[in-house]
C-alpha cells in the first residue's frame, strides 16, 4: 500500500513538473500548471519587484497598500521606498498608477484592467499560461498575439527576459472532412536575457505575488484556522461528555 | 401565577424576589415552561432533527456579521466593489465577518434543504402540521428574495449579471410584466438605484420578515408538539402526570444534544472559512471578484448553486414564460404536500414502496438538476434537465394517486427508541 501510495506521489510529481505546453480539451485554451507557492516569501518578495519593474506602469493595484505589503512580506520600511516605490507615493498609499484610462484606452484599445484581484477571477494557471504564450504575429499593431487571450490588446511586456517566439500551428483533420488549426509548438526566435527556466521562474513568482494580492489574509487565516478547530474540538468533547450524563436517565 | 401583589410575600432569595418582580409584569418563567423546561418533544430524534436549530443559529450567524458588514460596506454603483475590499483588507477582522457571511449564506440553504427533506421523510407536513409546513415554506421563499438580494450588493460581474437575468424573468408576466420589472429595479436597467433598494431590502425589510416567520415557525411548532422518526403523537401516551410516556423536556435534553450538533457544525463551518472560504468557486464565485461592467456580458451567467435546480427547470422548455412559471410552480407544489399526500401513515418507516421510491427520485432529481444548472445550456444538458423535469413534477402530480394506493406497514403505538 505504501509502495503503491509512493508511486501515485511520484506520478504527480512528475505530472506536475511537466515542461511542455498542454493542449485543453477546447482548442484555443493552453493552460498550463502555475505550481506557485504562496507561502514561500521570497517568491512573493521577488514577485513583488517582478511587478512594481514590469506591470505597474500600466496596470494598477489599486486596493494594495505599500506598507501592508511591506509588512506581509518582511520587508522594511527602507527596503520598500529604495526597491519598491518609484514616484512620490507615501507607503500608506495605494499602488495607483498616473495613466489616464482614456488615454490609454485610446493606445492600446481597452484600460489595462487593475491586477488586484485578477488572481481569483481568472486563476493562476491562466495567468501562468498568458505571460508564457505571447508569439510574434506581425499582422498586429503590437507585433504579438498570445495563445490563452486571443487578440489580445497587450503588447508582450517581457519580451525582454523571455525573447522572442513564433507559434506552430498545425492542420487537424476530423473524420467529418472539416479541419481545424491547432497549437502545436514555440519556435524560439530570438535570446532573451533569461534562460527559459529563468524565465519560467520569473513568471511563477509574478502569478505567485498576484495570488497573494488577490486575498492577502490567506498568508495567516490557515494557521488561525488550525487554532479555531482545536479549540472547537476540545469544546465538542466536553459538550458531548454533557450531553451523555444529562441523558443517562433516558431509557 | 395570577397572583396579587398583596398575596406575595417577600421571602426567598434575592434572585427569586427579582424573577418574581419579573413575572408579574411579563411572562418570563411562564414562557420559559412553556417553550423548554416543560415543552417535551420525543426522545428518539436522530441527526435529522438537529438542523432546524441549525438554521436558527446560521440566522442568527448572518444576522450579527451581516450588521458588521453594513457598518463598512457602501451601497453604491461606485463604492461597493471597493467598499467589500475595503473590508476585506482594511477592517479589523472584515476578512473573517466577509467569509462568515457569505459561507453562512451557503450554509443556510444545505442546512435548510436537509430540514425540508426530513419534514418530507416523516410526514412531518401532515395534520395538524399543515400550517407549520406552509410558515416553513414562506421562510424558504424568503431566504431566496433575501439570498438574491444580497448577491447583488458586492456589485461584481456575476452580482450584475445574475440580477439582469432573474429581474427580466418578471418580465414574462402577461400584461404588466414590463412595468413591474421597471418598478422593481427603480431604472430602465439594473442600476446605482436598484442597488440602493436592494441593500435596504436586504438589510432591514426581509430580515425582518424572516424573523417574524422564524417566530411564527417556533410558535406553530409549539402548540401541535413536534413529530418524531417514527411518525407517532406522543400526545397520545400520557403519564399520569400529563407528560407524555416518551416525551422528554426540551431543556436540557435537547438543548445538551443540540449543543453538541452546534459544535459538529461550527468545526465544519470554521474548516471551510479558514481552509477553502471560496469552495472551489462555488461558495464565492470567480467571475464575481470582477467589478460589473454593463458593457460586457459574461461568457456564462449561472445563480449560486443553492438557486441551480431552478435554474435548470427554467431553462428546460424553449419559451422564457412558460419556463418562468415552470420554475414557479417547483416550489409552489412544494406549499401544497400536505394536501397532495394521501397517506394516513406519516413517516416513510411505516409507508410503502412506491412512496419511498417516489422521494427518492425526487431528491435525485434535485440534486441532478442543481449540477444540471450550473452547465451550460448544450446537449446531452438539455435533453437530461428535461428528463429531469419531468421526474421532478411527477413527484408531486401522481402523489394524490400513488399514496392513496399504498400499501403501509401497522405503525407502533410507542416510539422506537434504543438507549445506547
Amino acid at each position: 500500500m505504501t509502495l503503491r501510495l509512493g508511486g501515485v506521489c511520484v506520478l504527480i510529481a512528475m505530472l506536475m513538473i511537466r515542461p511542455a505546453v498542454v493542449l485543453a480539451s477546447e482548442g484555443g485554451a493552453i493552460i498550463q500548471a502555475a505550481n506557485n507557492d504562496v507561502g514561500n516569501i521570497g517568491s512573493l518578495q521577488r514577485g513583488a519587484r517582478n511587478y512594481v519593474n514590469y506591470c505597474l506602469g500600466c496596470h494598477s493595484a489599486k486596493y494594495v497598500r505599500y506598507n501592508r505589503l511591506a509588512a506581509d512580506l518582511g520587508i522594511s520600511e527602507d527596503q520598500l521606498i529604495n526597491n519598491l516605490m518609484f514616484v512620490t507615493e507615501k507607503p500608506h498609499d495605494t499602488m495607483r498608477i498616473a495613466m489616464p484610462p482614456a488615454d490609454a484606452a485610446r493606445w492600446f484599445g481597452q484600460t489595462p484592467p487593475d491586477l488586484s484581484l485578477i488572481a481569483r477571477s481568472r486563476g493562476t494557471d491562466f495567468l501562468f499560461s498568458f505571460l508564457n504564450t505571447f508569439y510574434i504575429d506581425e499582422s498586429r499593431s503590437t507585433g504579438v498575439n498570445n495563445l490563452v487571450v486571443e487578440s489580445v490588446a497587450m503588447p508582450h511586456v517581457l519580451w525582454e527576459l523571455q525573447g522572442m517566439q513564433r507559434a506552430v500551428f498545425s492542420e487537424q483533420a476530423h473524420e467529418d472532412g472539416t479541419s481545424k488549426i491547432v497549437f502545436k509548438e514555440f519556435e524560439p526566435v530570438t535570446e532573451g536575457l533569461l534562460s527559459p527556466d529563468e524565465y519560467q521562474q520569473f513568471v511563477r513568482d509574478l502569478v505567485n505575488f498576484l495570488e497573494y494580492i488577490g486575498e492577502p489574509i490567506q498568508l495567516k487565516r490557515r494557521q488561525l484556522g488550525i487554532w479555531v478547530l482545536i479549540y472547537l474540538v476540545v469544546f465538542g468533547i466536553f459538550a458531548y461528555a454533557l450531553k451523555n450524563e444529562i441523558w443517562k436517565d433516558i431509557k | 401565577m395570577s397572583a396579587t401583589r398583596s398575596d406575595i410575600v417577600a421571602t426567598g432569595s434575592k434572585l427569586s424576589q427579582f424573577v418574581d418582580w419579573i413575572d408579574a409584569r411579563f411572562p418570563m418563567t411562564k414562557m420559559l415552561k412553556e417553550h423548554a423546561t416543560e415543552y417535551y418533544a420525543a426522545k428518539n430524534f436522530n441527526v435529522l432533527y438537529v438542523f432546524g436549530v441549525l438554521a436558527m443559529v446560521v440566522l442568527v450567524i448572518q444576522l450579527v456579521t451581516g450588521i458588521f458588514l453594513t457598518m463598512s460596506y457602501k451601497p453604491s454603483a461606485d463604492d461597493a466593489f471597493a467598499s467589500v475590499e475595503y473590508i476585506m483588507r482594511d477592517v479589523e477582522w472584515g476578512w473573517l465577518i466577509r467569509y462568515m457571511h457569505s459561507t453562512g449564506a451557503s450554509a443556510f440553504f444545505i442546512v435548510v434543504y436537509i430540514h425540508m427533506f426530513r419534514g418530507m421523510m416523516y410526514g412531518s407536513y401532515k395534520k395538524p402540521r399543515e400550517l407549520l409546513w406552509i410558515i416553513g415554506m414562506l421562510i424558504y421563499v424568503t431566504l431566496m428574495v433575501e439570498g438574491f438580494l444580497g448577491y447583488l450588493l458586492p456589485w461584481g460581474q456575476m452580482s450584475y449579471w445574475g440580477a439582469q437575468v432573474i429581474v427580466s424573468l418578471f418580465g414574462a408576466i402577461p400584461g404588466v410584466g414590463e412595468t413591474l420589472v421597471e418598478w422593481i429595479r427603480g431604472d430602465y436597467f439594473i442600476s446605482d438605484i436598484t442597488l440602493n433598494r436592494f441593500f435596504a431590502l436586504h438589510v432591514a425589510a426581509v430580515p425582518l420578515a424572516l424573523i417574524m416567520l422564524v417566530v411564527m415557525h417556533i410558535l406553530a411548532l409549539h402548540e401541535t408538539g413536534s413529530l418524531n422518526p417514527d411518525g407517532i403523537e406522543i400526545k397520545e401516551h400520557k403519564g399520569s402526570d400529563g407528560i407524555p410516556l416518551d416525551g422528554i423536556a426540551f431543556h436540557p435534553y435537547l438543548t445538551a444534544k443540540d449543543l453538541v450538533a452546534i459544535v459538529i457544525f461550527f468545526i465544519a463551518f470554521s474548516a471551510v472559512i479558514f481552509f477553502a472560504p471560496e469552495m472551489g468557486g462555488y461558495f464565492l464565485e470567480p467571475a464575481n471578484f470582477e467589478p460589473a461592467n454593463q458593457l460586457k456580458t459574461p461568457e456564462h451567467i449561472a445563480p449560486i448553486w443553492y438557486y441551480t435546480p431552478f435554474y435548470a427547470i427554467l431553462r428546460a422548455v424553449p419559451s422564457k414564460g412558460f419556463g418562468a412559471f415552470l420554475m414557479a410552480m417547483a416550489i409552489v407544489l412544494l406549499f401544497f404536500l400536505p394536501w397532495l399526500d394521501r397517506c394516513k401513515v406519516k413517516s416513510i418507516r411505516y409507508r410503502g414502496w412506491t412512496y419511498k421510491l417516489a422521494l427518492t427520485t425526487f431528491a435525485v432529481s434535485f440534486l441532478v438538476l442543481g449540477y444540471l444548472g450550473l452547465q451550460p445550456a448544450v446537449e446531452p444538458y438539455k435533453t437530461f434537465t428535461q428528463i429531469f423535469t419531468v421526474l421532478y413534477f411527477s413527484f408531486f402530480i401522481f402523489m394524490p394517486i400513488y399514496t392513496r394506493l399504498e400499501k403501509t406497514k401497522p405503525v407502533p403505538e410507542r416510539v422506537t427508541y434504543h438507549h445506547e
